[in-house]
């Protein structure tokens, strides 16, 4: 999104918008599926993309802050290009989910919550994501999830991940 | 045994419409719609004793007999798909491998209760389950399992599937119903329950994917079959989640009474290392733990578990063996139930981070005895004293940890050091767990 452009939707997303009004019989709980539309059109969710969504959808621009504070995969702020989520709760810390936090805190010279300079990593943590019976595990740009989780795969997975774009 | 609600083990691409119907599929759905009255669905399930998965073991039917029969109002079900409690994972693979049968529930029981729209609420991370359903909601659809006049039955059925972003609390009921409102998921008080002013101030059954993807086969095969698998008072398959120190953690399909140290030993392969038990969390993080000794007594079912002093919840199995530092263990426990805190009330507010913080500085070898006093009074005094049962969720793990371990929560204090790590704090217990 250029710098100073107020954010506005493309036609393809605000299309998508008008549908979802039509599965609920209150256009506020269209919030949370607007606001995932905005993450996906904009990155994150800065204050313009909020006033933005809440005059589209009608709705104070309190109650749409309100809402996206609740939830933690909403983006206040940029994230890297690629989002690694690792779970930190108890099943994947028994089976060495601090050791992959290690790796790559290490590998990427970041601490947990932290960005690459080069605005291609991001490391997060997550509660438990259902993926017990796989743990360790992440899941890579709030999408599909790495499983089973190793010091060797998750160094391969970042230097697979590094090497896309060069 | 027969496998039931993991027949995906048995039928290869069981998710997709022709396979799930050359199956046997939607034949549950065809019954329901043609040759029975809401009302005897009801009671089929009711006499079936199904109780819901989601943790709280309601009976299902009893619920759904909560609706009123002449409501001027709509009607709504809410699938409740957030699996958010820490070592829970049957939704997850239920929605990835048998997405139609979820579905086949959802209709069966909007037909039971009357409604006409059904919301499946996922938690946010389920990204990759949420396109498999919608793919499956559309080919159901396309064949008119769903939509208008459902194989000419006259009955209109809507499902739609509705995105979470991340909060636990969104699978509390009341929880998930402010969610989808657009709201922040702040738990309601009750009364009013659900089934007089649920979503949008309608009535509305808030079921879990286990629940529903039982209720077919209840259907096909009669409440009679149903309740001759495990125990009469909580019958039926029931899929565990086993995670933790042991060789093969996964999902399980077992009869509901399955001795849990056969879970353990036999299913799971046993311990990893061949190393000594030490603690087993039965039904998700949120439950008392049981020690070794009173785990291998324990047989999985409702009644037993709750017997035994914990809860079978989720049925989440965590597994602990003899290096697991317990104080990081409950360290870990407490994070998560602060973290989730929705804020609401002050004695779950306040006090779950009080109690992560007292862990969290014993643990770290700067804790004092009285801390231990303090630890279970704070416990003690947000029980019961709140909306919903987050902090119960807290309270059960320290009243249970801090007695059964106390010794290792002592010796943390005595020595001002994790006795499982070496004195730079680095090597040894959970921070050094190997992983495969």
């Amino acid at each position: 999104m250029p710098a100073n452009q107020p954010p506005k939707f493309s036609d393809a997303a605000l299309a998508e918008y008008r549908q979802l009004l039509g599965r609920y019989p209150t256009q506020r709980a269209a919030l949370l599926p607007t606001l995932w539309i905005a993450q996906r059109e904009f990155g994150w969710l800065s204050d313009e993309t909020l006033d933005y969504v809440a005059h589209l959808m009608e709705l104070p621009p309190a109650h749409v802050r309100a809402v996206v504070s609740f939830y933690t995969m909403l983006h206040r702020k940029p994230v890297g290009r690629y989002l690694l989520d690792v779970c930190t709760n108890l099943s994947c810390r028994l089976r060495g989910a601090d050791k992959i936090v290690g790796c790559i805190r290490r590998r990427l010279n970041i601490e947990m919550g932290e960005t690459t300079p080069d605005g291609k990593f991001t490391l997060g943590s997550a509660e438990c994501m259902a993926s017990c019976g796989t743990a360790p595990m992440l899941q890579l740009n709030q999408d599909a999830y790495v499983e089973n989780l190793t010091e060797e795969s998750i160094l391969k997975l970042i230097d697979e991940l590094a090497g896309r774009d060069n | 045994m027969e496998r039931i609600l993991t027949r995906w083990l048995d039928i290869p691409d069981l998710r997709k419409l022709d396979v799930y119907v050359g199956n046997g599929g939607y034949k549950a759905l065809r019954k329901a719609l043609f040759d029975m009255k809401p009302e005897e669905i009801i009671n089929e399930v009711k006499n079936s004793n199904l109780r819901g998965r989601g943790g709280a073991a309601f009976p299902t039917g009893v619920k759904w007999s909560f609706i009123p029969k002449d409501s001027k109002k709509p009607v709504y079900l809410c699938c409740n798909a957030d699996e958010s409690e820490p070592g829970t994972f049957a939704n997850r693979y239920e929605l990835e491998l048998d997405p139609h049968g979820i579905i086949e529930g959802i209709a069966i029981t909007c037909r039971a209760v009357g409604a006409h729209i059904a919301y499946t609420y996922l938690r946010g991370e389920f990204t990759v389950q949420k396109r498999i359903l919608d793919a499956a909601i559309a080919e159901a659809y396309a064949s008119n399992y769903l939509g208008k006049n459902i194989l000419g039955s006259g009955f209109d059925l809507d499902v739609f599937t509705h995105r979470g972003a991340g909060a636990y609390i969104c699978g509390e009921e009341t929880g998930l119903l402010e969610s989808l409102e657009g709201k922040r998921a702040y738990p309601r008080n009750r009364p009013p329950f659900p089934a007089i002013q649920g979503a949008f101030g309608c009535p509305t059954v808030v079921n879990n994917v286990e629940t529903l993807a039982n209720v077919p086969h209840i259907i096909n095969r009669g409440a009679d079959w149903y309740k001759s698998i495990g125990p009469e008072k909580s019958p039926g398959p029931k899929i565990f989640c086993l995670s933790g120190h042991v060789n093969k953690p996964g999902l399980y399909e077992l009869p509901m009474g399955f001795p849990l140290k056969d879970l353990i030993y036999d299913v799971g392969g046993g311990i990893l290392d061949g190393k000594a038990l030490k603690g087993v969390i039965p039904g998700g993080s949120s439950f008392p733990i049981f020690t070794a000794e009173e785990a291998v007594k324990v047989n999985m079912d409702f009644e037993s578990v709750r017997a035994a002093g914990s809860l079978m919840g989720t049925a989440g199995v965590m597994v602990m063996h003899e290096d697991t530092c317990m104080v990081d263990a409950l360290k870990t426990i407490a994070h998560f139930y602060h973290h989730e805190s929705c804020g609401q009330c002050t004695p779950c507010r306040e006090g779950c981070g009080w109690i992560e913080k007292l862990v969290t500085e014993i643990e770290a070898g700067r804790g004092k005895m009285e801390d231990l006093k303090v630890l279970i009074d704070a416990a003690s005094n947000m029980e019961g004293n709140t909306i919903c049962v987050l902090a119960d969720s807290l309270s059960m793990p320290v009243k249970s940890f801090v007695p059964k371990y106390r010794d290792e929560f002592e010796a943390h204090i005595k020595l001002g050091r994790c006795p499982f790590k070496d004195r730079d704090g680095k090597a040894g217990g959970l921070s050094a767990a190997a992983g495969h």
